[in-house]
C-alpha cells in the first residue's frame, strides 16, 4: 500500500497551479485534502505521474457569505465550513450535512469542494450542491467558467470538469425566506458512507404550529447515481407543520431513486430506508428551530 | 507499611510510554534494512504455469526477487502442522512461497527485496504470474458437497473429523419427552490488530548468529521454527517481540511464511531485511475465524431440563491447517458452558475452503459454542413458555458439585474438569444488574411509545490458562532494582503492571522498583506464548514462585547477618527487619550485595562483598555447594489442567420498527475470573472483549464472493465498531478463586468476547418475536427476516391477517 512514483508540484498561486496542471494534462491530479485521492494512490488504483498540490495556493481558503450564496474556496476544510457561524446563519443545511461527512479527523483535512469534484454518489456535499442550486467555478488554461451544479455531475465519479481544470470554488445558493432544512442519513457505523441519506428543503409559510408547507425538495445520498433534486411538493403542499403526514411522498421517492445492492444492504432495503428517512427528515425540517434562512445580512 | 498491590487498581506502568507515542513497534525498528513486498495470488484456486520476474529486475533499487525455486533446504518444504491431533485425516499446510498451486487469494508467490517498500511494490507490480484456473471452493456448503476439492488428496474437503460422546445420547434422546432441532450459522470475522504482522531479521555473519524481531505472540515458537527451517543451532537464534500493537490470536500462529522468509533472505543477502504487513495483506494472508454451520438436537423434559444434547458442526478452516483443530475442539467442549447436558455427543468436520486460513481469534471457537448452547436454551424456554433464566438455572452445575468433570478432553488433551464457579450466584447478580424482572414493564412502556425493545442473555464457561508451562525469573540488583523476566509476550494487556504487582507483594518491595521484561528469548529461553487467556495464570504464578525463591534466599542471608531465625523476619518496602524490632534491619539491596561474593569492588556498595571485607568461615567455600551467587530465583508453573473462568452477560437492544436499525441500549456483564490481580485491567479486558464481540454480532463479516475474492478487505468495508457503536458496559464481579494455582487466578483476556453474539441474538429475538439463527445480523438482514416472517404468517393464517403498524418516529 505504497503509491507508485509521482512528481509533486506545489504551486503558490492559482495561475501557477493552472499552468502546471495545463502542462501535465491528463497525467496529473489535483491534490486538495487528499481524503479520497491518497487511499486511491496507496492502493495503486490510480497512478498519476503528477500531483498538483493546491494546499499552498493563496486565496483558496475562504468562505464568503453574500446576499445570494455561500462561496466556499477550493481548500476550505469541511470542518472550517461546518464551524462557520456566518454560513450557518444563512444556510444551516451546510452544517446539518457536514456533521454527517465521515469523522472529525477526516473533516479536518478533507475539503468540501474536493468532495464535490470527486463526485462520489455516497458523498453528502454533491447532493447539497444540487439542492442549493450551487454554481461551480472552474478555472483552466482556457480561463474561468461557471457550471450549474445540476449539470455538473455526469455519473459516479464523473463530472464536466476537464482534466486540466481546477475547481476554484463552489457557490452554494441561499434558499428563499421561509425555507426550512434538514439532513438525515443512515450508515452502518457512525460516519461511514450512508446506506441512504438526504437533504431536504421545505418551503413553509407562516410561523408556529399553524405554519403551512408550500413545497419540499430533496437530494439523496447513495441511492442515486448522480445527485438529483426530487420535487416532493405535490405530496406535501398544504400540510400544517405540526400535524403533517408525509405518507404521500413514498411514490415520488420510489420513482426518483435507483439504489443498488452491495455487501452492506440490498436495494430493496435502501429503498425502504430512503422513504422512511425522507419522512423523518421532512418532520425534522418542518419543525426545526435552527435558523430560518430569512437572515439578510451576510458577511464573511 | 507496604501497600498490598495484588487486587488494587494499579495504574498501568506501560501507559505513559505507550500513550505518548514512545512505543517501539516492529516498523519503528530497522531503518536501514532492505524492505520486502510480495506478489500474492489474485486467484482463490489455480495452478501456477509461469512466473516472469524480468520486469521487476529492471527496477532501480531492487536487491533480489525470489520464488519457490530459490528456497533451499527445509525453507522450501511445507510449513509445519503445529498441533498434530489424531482427528486430522488430511493435514495440509502451505509453502512459504507457493509451489505449483495457490489455494486462496493472498497466498504469497514471489518475494521482492528492495531498498525500500515503495520500490519493492513498484517491482512487484511488474511481475507476471500465469495461471490455470481451478474451481474455487468457497463457503462451507460448497465445501461440504465435495464436488470440487481444495486439495486433491483431501477427499470430501475434510481436514479433520472428531466425535466425542459422554453417556448414551441416542437412548436418552429417544426417551426424551420433547426434542428440538436448530440449524445455526455463524460467519467469519478476524482479529484485526491495529498493527499487522511484521518481521525484522539481522544476520551476524561473523558470529553466525540470527536475531529476529517479530510482532508475535510467541518468540520462543518463532525462534525454534526459524532455527529448524534455517538449520541453525537454537543457541544461535534469538527472537524478541518489540511492542506489539495487538494480537488477539492471529500472532500466536507461527511460523508465518514471512517469519521464515525474512531471516532466510537476511542470511542470504547478509543484510538486515524487514517486512511490515499492510492492511490489505492482513485481510488476505493472515488468518480469520468463527465460520461454522451447526446443527443442534436437544432432548429435554417438561421442566426444561436437558436429557440429551446432540451437536454436529462444520468448521471452515480455510485453505490450510497449520494450527490443527484447536478451534473446533474448543467449540465442541466449551459449548457446554455452565450446564449439565446429562448425555452429550458432539461431532465436527473441519473443512477446507479456498479462503484465508483459520486460526484462533480471541474467544477461539467459544463464541460459536456459546451461540449454539445459548440459542438452544432460548429455544427450550420459548417452547415451554418458561423464563429464559429459569431454564438456565435448572441446568446449572451447582457450586457443591465442583470440581465438575464434563467427561471430555479439552484443547490441551486434559480432562474438561471445571475447578470452581458459582453459577447461581452469577445469574442472581446479572438479573439484579440488568433489572431482569422489571423488563416486562419497560417493554410495555416502550411499546406504548412505538418502540421495539428486547432483552437477551448469554452464559459461558471458559477454560483458561492452559499449559504446558511458563517460567519466571526474578533478579534483585545491588541497587535494589528488581528485574523480572517471563518468556511469554505482551500485546498491550498490562503484563508489565500485573506481574510487577505480584512480585512487589511476594518480595515486599515497591512496585516502582520492579521492571518486567516479556517475550525476549535472550532473557527467558523457555516459554510457550500468549494465548488462551493464560498470561496472568501462567506467568503470574511463575513469577510468584520465582519471587518466593528469591524471598527465601534473602531471608536466609539476612537471618545469618542479623543472627536471628528466618521465621522472625519480614520484608517491607525493600527492607528486611525483625518482626517487633524494626531497628534490627538490613536492606534487600545489601542482601543482594552479600549474595554475590566478589573479588573486585567496582562501586561503593560492592565493597561489602569483597574478599577482605569481613569475617568469614575459612572452612567453607564463598558459595556453598548447594547455592548459587546472586539474589535471583527462577521457577516454572506447569498446571495439571486448565482453570475455568465464567461469565454471564445481558443486553437490552432496540430495533427500529421501520428501518430495522439495531441499537444496544444497555450491556451488562458479570465476570468471574477467580482472584483478580488488577480490577482496572480486568475491566479493560472485558470492555475490549465486549467491543470485539459487538463487532462479531452486528458488524463484521468476511464478504467472500463465489470466486473467493474478499470484497471488503479494507477498514472502509470491514466494519469494526467505532467507539460510537460500542455501548457503555456495566460490570460486576464475582471472585471464586481457582484451587489449582498458588494465586487463585483464572484468565480474563478472551472472556468479554465469548457470549456477545449469543446475547445480541437473544435480545433481537426477544424484540422481534421470531428466531434468530444466523449471526452476525445487519439492519438489511433483519428487515428481510421481518418480511419473510410477515409473509409466512400471512400465508399460514389467512383468517387472522397480521398487520404491523409502524408508527412514524420523530427524529430528534
Amino acid at each position: 500500500m505504497k503509491p507508485a512514483p509521482f512528481v509533486h508540484h506545489s504551486p503558490r498561486t492559482l495561475d501557477e497551479a493552472v499552468a502546471v496542471l495545463g502542462d501535465v494534462g491528463h497525467d496529473g491530479k489535483v491534490l486538495a485534502g487528499g481524503q479520497s485521492l491518497i487511499p486511491v494512490l496507496n492502493m495503486r488504483l490510480a497512478q498519476p505521474a503528477h500531483l498538483v498540490d493546491i494546499n499552498r495556493v493563496a486565496g483558496l481558503d475562504t468562505v464568503t457569505v453574500t446576499d445570494t450564496s455561500v462561496r466556499v474556496g477550493a481548500i476550505v476544510r469541511h470542518a472550517q465550513l461546518e464551524k462557520h457561524d456566518g454560513a450557518y446563519a444563512v444556510l444551516p443545511l451546510l452544517r446539518q450535512a457536514l456533521r454527517n461527512v465521515a469523522h472529525p479527523a477526516i473533516r479536518n483535512r478533507g475539503t468540501t469542494v474536493g468532495s464535490i469534484a470527486h463526485a462520489d454518489a455516497a458523498g453528502e456535499m454533491p447532493s447539497i450542491a444540487v439542492l442549493t442550486d450551487a454554481v461551480i467555478e472552474a478555472i483552466g488554461p482556457r480561463g474561468r467558467r461557471e457550471i450549474a451544479a445540476r449539470e455538473f455531475f455526469e455519473g459516479p465519479l464523473q463530472t464536466l470538469l476537464e482534466a486540466d481544470e481546477i475547481l476554484e470554488a463552489v457557490r452554494f445558493g441561499r434558499f428563499a425566506p421561509g425555507t426550512r432544512t434538514a439532513f438525515l442519513e443512515s450508515a452502518r457505523r457512525h460516519g461511514d458512507y450512508a446506506l441512504a441519506g438526504l437533504g431536504v428543503a421545505v418551503d413553509v409559510e407562516g410561523d408556529g404550529p399553524d405554519a403551512v408547507v408550500r413545497g419540499a425538495r430533496a437530494a439523496y445520498v447513495s441511492v442515486t447515481d448522480i445527485p438529483v433534486v426530487l420535487d416532493l411538493s405535490e405530496a406535501v403542499a398544504g400540510q400544517r407543520v405540526s400535524s403533517a403526514s408525509w405518507d404521500g411522498v413514498e411514490e415520488l421517492v420510489q420513482a426518483g431513486i435507483a439504489p443498488e445492492a452491495d455487501i452492506h444492504a440490498s436495494s430493496d432495503y435502501r429503498r425502504a430506508l430512503a422513504v422512511e428517512l425522507t419522512r423523518r427528515a421532512l418532520t425534522t425540517a418542518a419543525t426545526t428551530t435552527e435558523p430560518a434562512t430569512t437572515t439578510t445580512e451576510g458577511h464573511a | 507499611m507496604t501497600t498490598r498491590q495484588f487486587g488494587a487498581p494499579v495504574q498501568r506502568k506501560e501507559d505513559p510510554r505507550l500513550v505518548t507515542g514512545n512505543g517501539r513497534y516492529l516498523d519503528d525498528l530497522g531503518h536501514t534494512a532492505y524492505e520486502v513486498a510480495f506478489v500474492r495470488s489474485p486467484h482463490a484456486h489455480a495452478r501456477i504455469t509461469d512466473i516472469d520476474v524480468d520486469g521487476a529486475l529492471e527496477v532501480d533499487g531492487v536487491i533480489a526477487v525470489y520464488t519457490h525455486e530459490d528456497l533451499d533446504g527445509p525453507v522450501g518444504d511445507r510449513l509445519p502442522l503445529l498441533i498434530p491431533h489424531p482427528s486430522i485425516v488430511a493435514g495440509r499446510t502451505g509453502h512459504a512461497l507457493a509451489k505449483d498451486d495457490v489455494n486462496h487469494v493472498g497466498e504469497a508467490i514471489v518475494m521482492v527485496v528492495a531498498r525500500d517498500r515503495y520500490l519493492a511494490e513498484d517491482a512487484a507490480q511488474r511481475i507476471v504470474v500465469s495461471y490455470d484456473f481451478l474451481p474455487p471452493i468457497v463457503g462451507l456448503e460448497k465445501s461440504r458437497d465435495g464436488e470440487g476439492l481444495v486439495h486433491d488428496d483431501a477427499p470430501g474437503n475434510v481436514a479433520a473429523h472428531l466425535l466425542q460422546e459422554v453417556g448414551n445420547v441416542e437412548a436418552a434422546m429417544a426417551k426424551a419427552p420433547r426434542t428440538l432441532t436448530l440449524d445455526l450459522e455463524i460467519e467469519r470475522s478476524a482479529c484485526m490488530p491495529m498493527e499487522g504482522k511484521g518481521v525484522l531479521a539481522h544476520w551476524d555473519a561473523d558470529e553466525q548468529r540470527m536475531r529476529i524481531h517479530s510482532s508475535t505472540q510467541t518468540t520462543t515458537g518463532v525462534r525454534a521454527a526459524v532455527a529448524s527451517k534455517l538449520q541453525l543451532p537454537l543457541a544461535q537464534v534469538e527472537c524478541i517481540a518489540p511492542d506489539v500493537g495487538g494480537g488477539f490470536g492471529v500472532k500466536i500462529m507461527h511460523p508465518w511464511p514471512e517469519e521464515v522468509l525474512i531471516p532466510w533472505a537476511a542470511r542470504r543477502l547478509d543484510h538486515d531485511v524487514k517486512w511490515t504487513e499492510d492492511r490489505r495483506e492482513h485481510f488476505t494472508s493472515s488468518a480469520h475465524e468463527r465460520g461454522q454451520l451447526q446443527q443442534v438436537t436437544v432432548g429435554f423434559d417438561d421442566d426444561g431440563r436437558l436429557l440429551a444434547l446432540d451437536v454436529k458442526f462444520w468448521h471452515d478452516n480455510g485453505a490450510y491447517l497449520p494450527y490443527g483443530v484447536i478451534v473446533p475442539i474448543i467449540t465442541a467442549t466449551q459449548l457446554l458452558g455452565p450446564y449439565k447436558p446429562q448425555n452429550y455427543r458432539v461431532e465436527f468436520w473441519s473443512m477446507y475452503t479456498n479462503t484465508v486460513l483459520v486460526t484462533p481469534y480471541r474467544g477461539a471457537g467459544r463464541p460459536q459454542g456459546c451461540f449454539a448452547m445459548e440459542r438452544t436454551m432460548d429455544a427450550i424456554a420459548a417452547e415451554l413458555g418458561i423464563d429464559r433464566t429459569e431454564v438456565r438455572s435448572r441446568n446449572f452445575i451447582q457450586p457443591e458439585e465442583m470440581p465438575y468433570d464434563q467427561g471430555l478432553l479439552f484443547q490441551d488433551g486434559r480432562p474438561l474438569k471445571y475447578d470452581s464457579g458459582d453459577f447461581p450466584a452469577s445469574l442472581a447478580k446479572l438479573k439484579a444488574l440488568v433489572g431482569w424482572d422489571d423488563f416486562t414493564a419497560y417493554r410495555e412502556q416502550a411499546e406504548a411509545e412505538g418502540r421495539k425493545v428486547g432483552l437477551g442473555i448469554g452464559c459461558y464457561v471458559e477454560g483458561t490458562g492452559v499449559g504446558p508451562y511458563e517460567g519466571g525469573h526474578v533478579h534483585v540488583e545491588t541497587s535494589g532494582r528488581v528485574n523480572v523476566a517471563t518468556g511469554l509476550t505482551t500485546q498491550g494487556q498490562g503484563h508489565q503492571t500485573i506481574l510487577a504487582q505480584i512480585v512487589a507483594d511476594e518480595l515486599g518491595v515497591s512496585i516502582d522498583d520492579v521492571h518486567v521484561t516479556t517475550g525476549d528469548t535472550r532473557r527467558m529461553p523457555y516459554a510457550v506464548g500468549t494465548f488462551a487467556s493464560r498470561g496472568a495464570v501462567m506467568s503470574g504464578n511463575a513469577v510468584a514462585l520465582a519471587a518466593r525463591a528469591v524471598r527465601a534466599k534473602a531471608l536466609r542471608i539476612a537471618a545469618d547477618a542479623l543472627e536471628v531465625s528466618e521465621a522472625d523476619l519480614q520484608i517491607e518496602d525493600g527492607t528486611i527487619s525483625v518482626k517487633g524490632a524494626p531497628h534490627a534491619s538490613i536492606a534487600l539491596s545489601t542482601v543482594a550485595v552479600m549474595s554475590n561474593p566478589l573479588r573486585y569492588a567496582f562501586d561503593e556498595s560492592a565493597k561489602a562483598a569483597t574478599q577482605f571485607a569481613g569475617a568469614f568461615d575459612p572452612d567453607k567455600p564463598p558459595v556453598a555447594d548447594d547455592d548459587e551467587p546472586g539474589l535471583e530465583g527462577k521457577d516454572y508453573y506447569s498446571p495439571t489442567q486448565a482453570t475455568f473462568a465464567n461469565g454471564m452477560h445481558a443486553a437490552i437492544v432496540e430495533t427500529d420498527p421501520v428501518t430495522a436499525e439495531i441499537t444496544i441500549l444497555r450491556y451488562c456483564v458479570i465476570h468471574d475470573c477467580g482472584t483478580v490481580v488488577n480490577p482496572m485491567i480486568v475491566e479493560g479486558q472485558v470492555h475490549g472483549g465486549v467491543a470485539q464481540g459487538v463487532g462479531g454480532a452486528l458488524y463484521e463479516r468476511m464478504a467472500y464472493d463465489e470466486t473467493g475474492q474478499l470484497l471488503n478487505a479494507s477498514f472502509m468495508d470491514f466494519l469494526i465498531p467505532y467507539a460510537s457503536e460500542v455501548p457503555h458496559i456495566e460490570t460486576d464481579h464475582l471472585e471464586t478463586p481457582s484451587p489449582l494455582n498458588p494465586l487463585g487466578i483464572k484468565g480474563a483476556g478472551e472472556a468479554g468476547t465469548i457470549p456477545v453474539t449469543a446475547v445480541i441474538a437473544s435480545a433481537i429475538e426477544d424484540a422481534e418475536g421470531f428466531p434468530i439463527r444466523s449471526m452476525p445480523i445487519s439492519p438489511t438482514e433483519l428487515w428481510d427476516l421481518r418480511r419473510e416472517h410477515a409473509a409466512a404468517a400471512q400465508s399460514t393464517s389467512a383468517s387472522t391477517p397480521t398487520t404491523t403498524t409502524t408508527p412514524t418516529q420523530e427524529s430528534a
